[in-house]
């Protein structure tokens, strides 16, 4: 291996930013602003978004320098957009800190938000087995404590009990499952597994890897049935954690994924767009989108809990972004970024809307939300892009990433085998999938307020963050070739 | 014919104005939306009088939009579209007029009616499935809010019934456009780039694909038996949406009929001719003898709305240029009746009344109470049944030749519907508006009705006069029509028939 630590250093520019950036803020609290408990809010919230700037203006102007440090990383044109978008999510989730009264340790909080970051971003960048899952545990472990940082309530450590358990046995598979690729193909590099890999017959010990690998990036991806966490750590984690979860989160979580899936492990896929299906992970990753499309869009209907409605649009949506990660291989990872990313910006602002709604009194039953247009037109207005944008309802960006999915699925093989079939399932389910969402729009925009309910002040970053999502779902709705031109 | 596709931008600006403004004033918020709607009206007819017939669609707007998808947004229109955006354009303008008494959160209702009507203008001006299908969408999502908070009985229900109803069809829609842009080779989404693919399908495919197409856009068109979301929705909403949902929406699913299932996949057409037609047979007779035992008076005109949408499938059905040039006929016609059929049993009876039930009304001398109410009504109602001089008779007349020139049976099972919707027809007048003829006062009405406001008769003035003067001269119209259905796309489904 050539020791290129130049490109190194310069590839690492936005994770040395981050880093640096919660030192910062960690530090600055300690000695200045734990005095002044006026401002400590601010400052620390000020210097996280900063360091989120800088990195994020560093990871664009990288540019796409390819295989660095032997091939331990990887910048291309997929890892530029992962950074910028895990970046920028984070900062619309981080303008969502809760106030003074329910969060004691402000520079914590912020600091393991930007820890978290600096693991999505190496997560985009990362193309060797060692380096995949220190990225993972690095953003998993800030994001077990994040979710747990609420202790005025309860739900809050045992959503964080139940998320790390979890997620530890999730690491503990792939952990497996990354040692069984090592013993097959005796390297951690991505292209080297992939020669030795088209070298060998699918043998039964590959199955074992690749299950186990799946299981782990299931749970990761909230896909049934390795859901059962995310209905209660999206219900009790601040709401800053629960957006970083359901957004950031799920981009830099697929993007490894499907870069490890696809131009790691591209030669055990089977067939999953002609019968008769042959075995590999295709038809693995196909049944498990397949089930968290049945599970999450009927499993919503059901639900009268705010969150936990999110948490099934959350299983649904992961489910049609596996159809995304099975076309990514043929038809490029554009209409899985674009998917993704477009729904974290949605997510972000639907928590967001709801942790301005918590900051004055209940907000976690639908008919909390009853009357939000009287208590705060902004919010309501917001609220309806985020979620009709869920739905998938043009022009918003919802609508264009389920149109580009579904048609890039469906381009695989059209209707001649099971993932057409999954894509005509996708398009039948969105229809039900209205219905819940028009059950919050309901609540918020026609029902009447309640008798005692006062109106909401919105706090000026969680303002600038809601309106930012909301414009940015337009455009990008209008517009799709914005982002998917990049690729 | 260049200043159509402002239409749609008109719209959107005076949809948002009309939030803006609604904010600070009511009045503001309306005198914006009857401007916006007015202007849209005096768009189409301005570029109808420099419109010169001619076949196939003349193109607008033509540039890339999503080239990584080989999407263009392409407008263009030929007479076909040009007839329903006059139709929307009148439709808007007597709706604003007739919603002017909407009290709460004005600048919301403008909003969402008029985001309604820009998604139907672009709807109708789309050459390109895709933005086709995102102006349908546009289109859907703003009725959901209009009934559900406007609207009247059961209308949390009915609004959700109609929207998911909506949704399931344009799902439907979606997958049969997507699988046909896949089996073309996702090259693109041109209507034209389509049909071209189309003809080198499989007859399977065709068969599918049709299916998918012509179903979602059916259950909009209110095609039985998916037309169960048409009355519930209609007589939940408040007047002005159930005019234009029964006279312009509605439209809409006929129009994609027309439009995209039909001349994309003419196989599965020829295969599904005659289902389709007796499916239309059946929604004009169930449709009319349900609106004859109708207890509420606006559940009436909501299924003579499904009846009379049956007649446009079955010329549609019949596919000669003739019945085909009376559907379109016949979608302008019923716009124009059924907006004010709803607007009269809505907003003029209803609004003062408080009641819609027919016996409730029978002990009342509406036809003195309210006597300009009771003109309008046995107009629109003479209207309604087809009689000549308005614009139902020419429609219903050309639909029904049509159709016997490609099976005499279809044409005689549907004229059977004319002799029903007489009898509905009659009977609503009767009950609702001369059914006392004792003293004015009466027990169940102790105050004195308001009187009929300004906007209301202009309203139903514009909306009387189009059907008459249609009734009159019905090749206005029809002279728009039959030169587009002489496009080679049209052509090819058309068979034999008087051009």
């Amino acid at each position: 291996m050539n020791a290129d630590y130049a490109g190194l250093f310069n590839a690492l520019q936005p994770e040395a930013h981050l880093v640096l950036g919660a030192l910062l803020v960690l530090g600055f609290d300690m000695v200045w602003a734990r005095h002044r408990p006026a401002n400590r809010h601010h400052v620390a919230l000020a210097l996280g978004l900063l360091a989120l700037a800088l990195a994020g203006w560093k990871a664009a102007a990288t540019g796409n320098t390819g295989l660095v440090f032997g091939g331990v990383l990887l910048i291309d044109a997929l890892t530029v957009a992962t950074r910028v978008g895990v970046i920028t999510l984070a900062g619309l989730a981080l303008c969502l800190l809760p106030p003074p009264s329910r969060l004691r340790h402000p520079a914590e909080f912020v600091a393991l938000v930007l820890f978290a970051t600096t693991g999505f971003t190496l997560m985009a960048a990362a193309n060797q087995l060692l380096i995949v899952f220190l990225a993972v545990e690095l953003a998993s472990l800030s994001l077990y404590v994040l979710t747990g940082f609420d202790k005025t309530r309860p739900e809050s450590a045992e959503a964080a009990l139940k998320y790390f358990l979890f997620g530890g046995m999730a690491a503990a598979f792939l952990l497996f499952g990354f040692s069984l690729l090592y013993g097959l193909t005796g390297s951690l590099d991505l292209g080297t597994i992939a020669s030795q890999l088209a070298l060998q017959r699918l043998s039964p010990l590959l199955l074992v890897a690749l299950g186990m690998v799946l299981v782990a990036f299931g749970f990761k991806a909230a896909a049934a049935p390795f859901h059962l966490w995310a209905p209660d750590v999206y219900q009790g984690a601040p709401a800053p954690a629960a957006a970083l979860i359901a957004s950031a989160s799920k981009l830099a979580g697929l993007v490894v994924f499907t870069r490890l899936l696809w131009p790691g492990l591209g030669s055990a896929v089977g067939t999953i767009a002609h019968t008769p299906v042959t075995l590999g992970w295709g038809p693995v990753v196909a049944l498990i989108a397949g089930a968290s499309l049945l599970l999450g869009n009927l499993g919503a209907l059901a639900q009268s809990n705010v969150r936990r409605l999110l948490a099934y649009s959350a299983i649904a949506h992961a489910g049609a972004l596996l159809l995304g990660v099975i076309a990514a291989g043929r038809l490029g990872v554009a209409p899985l970024y674009y998917y993704a990313a477009t729904y974290g910006l949605a997510t972000v602002g639907a928590f967001g809307v709801l942790a301005v709604l918590e900051a004055t009194g209940p907000a976690q039953k639908l008919t909390d939300l009853a009357g939000l247009h009287r208590r705060s037109p902004l919010l309501a207005g917001c609220l309806a892009v985020f979620v009709l944008s869920l739905a998938g309802i043009p022009p918003l960006a919802g609508f264009f990433g389920k149109f580009a999915v579904f048609a890039a699925v469906l381009r695989l093989g059209g209707l001649s085998g099971p993932a057409g079939w999954l894509a005509l399932l996708a398009i039948a389910l969105s229809a039900v999938a209205l219905y819940y969402y028009l059950l919050i729009l309901k609540q918020a925009l026609v029902a009447k307020p309640a008798a005692d309910a006062a109106p909401v002040k919105v706090p000026l970053p969680a303002a600038c963050a809601l309106l930012i999502s909301a414009a940015l779902l337009v455009i990008l709705g209008v517009f799709p070739s914005l982002i998917l031109g990049l690729f | 014919m260049n200043a159509l596709p402002c239409t749609i931008y008109v719209a959107f600006t005076g949809a948002f104005l009309a939030l803006v403004a609604g904010a600070r004033s009511a009045q503001a918020a309306r005198v914006i939306a009857l401007l916006t709607a007015l202007t849209i009206w005096g768009l189409t007819l301005y570029a109808a009088s420099g419109f010169v017939p001619a076949a196939g669609l003349q193109d607008l707007v033509n540039v890339p939009w999503i080239p990584e998808l080989g999407i263009r947004y392409h407008l263009a229109a030929d007479g076909i579209s040009l007839t329903l955006l006059v139709l929307t354009g009148l439709a808007a303008t007597a709706g604003v007029l007739f919603s002017w008494n909407i009290e709460e959160r004005v600048g919301e209702f403008f909003a969402l009616y008029l985001a309604l009507i820009g998604g139907v203008c672009g709807f109708f001006l789309s050459a390109d499935a895709f933005a086709l299908f995102v102006f349908y969408e546009i289109a859907i999502v703003p009725k959901y809010f209009l009934i559900a908070k406007w609207g009247s009985t059961n209308r949390e229900y009915g609004a959700m019934k109609l929207v998911l109803y909506s949704f399931a069809g344009s799902a439907l829609v979606l997958a049969g456009v997507l699988w046909a842009y896949v089996a073309a080779g996702g090259q693109g989404f041109g209507l034209a780039q389509l049909a071209d693919a189309a003809a080198h399908f499989t007859r399977p495919q065709q068969l599918g694909m049709f299916a998918l197409v012509f179903t979602g856009f059916a259950v909009l068109a209110g095609m039985f038996p998916f037309h169960t979301w048409a009355p519930t929705g209609h007589v939940a909403a408040p007047t002005a949406a159930s005019m234009l949902l029964a006279g312009v929406v509605m439209k809409l699913g006929a129009y994609g009929c027309l439009r995209v299932a039909m001349p994309l996949f003419p196989v599965g057409f020829a295969y599904f001719q005659p289902v389709i037609a007796w499916l239309a047979i059946a929604g004009i007779l169930y449709a009319g003898f349900v609106a004859l035992v109708q207890e509420d008076f606006k559940f009436v005109i909501g299924y003579s709305s499904v009846s009379h949408m049956g007649f446009v499938l079955l010329g549609l059905a019949a596919a000669n240029a003739t019945a085909v040039s009376g559907a379109v006929l016949q979608m302008f016609s019923h716009g124009v009746i059924a907006g004010l059929l709803f607007a009269v049993v809505g907003r003029m009876v209803y609004d003062r009344t408080h009641t819609r039930r027919l016996a409730d009304l029978r002990a009342m001398p509406l036809h003195r109470l309210m006597p300009f109410a009771a003109v309008v009504f046995v107009l629109a109602g003479l209207a309604s049944m087809g009689l000549p001089g308005f614009s139902g008779f020419p429609a219903e007349l050309t639909i029904l030749i049509g159709t016997w020139q490609t099976k005499p049976l279809w044409a005689l099972a549907a004229a059977g519907g004319v002799l029903v919707a007489a009898a509905f027809t009659l009977r609503a007048i009767q009950v609702a508006f001369f059914g006392r003829t004792g003293p004015d006062l009466c027990p169940a009405m102790p105050h004195p009705l308001p009187p009929i406001t300004w906007p209301e008769k202009a309203g139903a003035l514009l909306l009387l006069g189009a059907t008459i003067y249609l009734g009159l001269s019905p090749d206005t119209l029809l002279d728009w029509i039959r030169p587009a259905l002489q496009s080679p796309l049209f052509q090819a489904i058309l068979t034999g028939g008087a051009s």
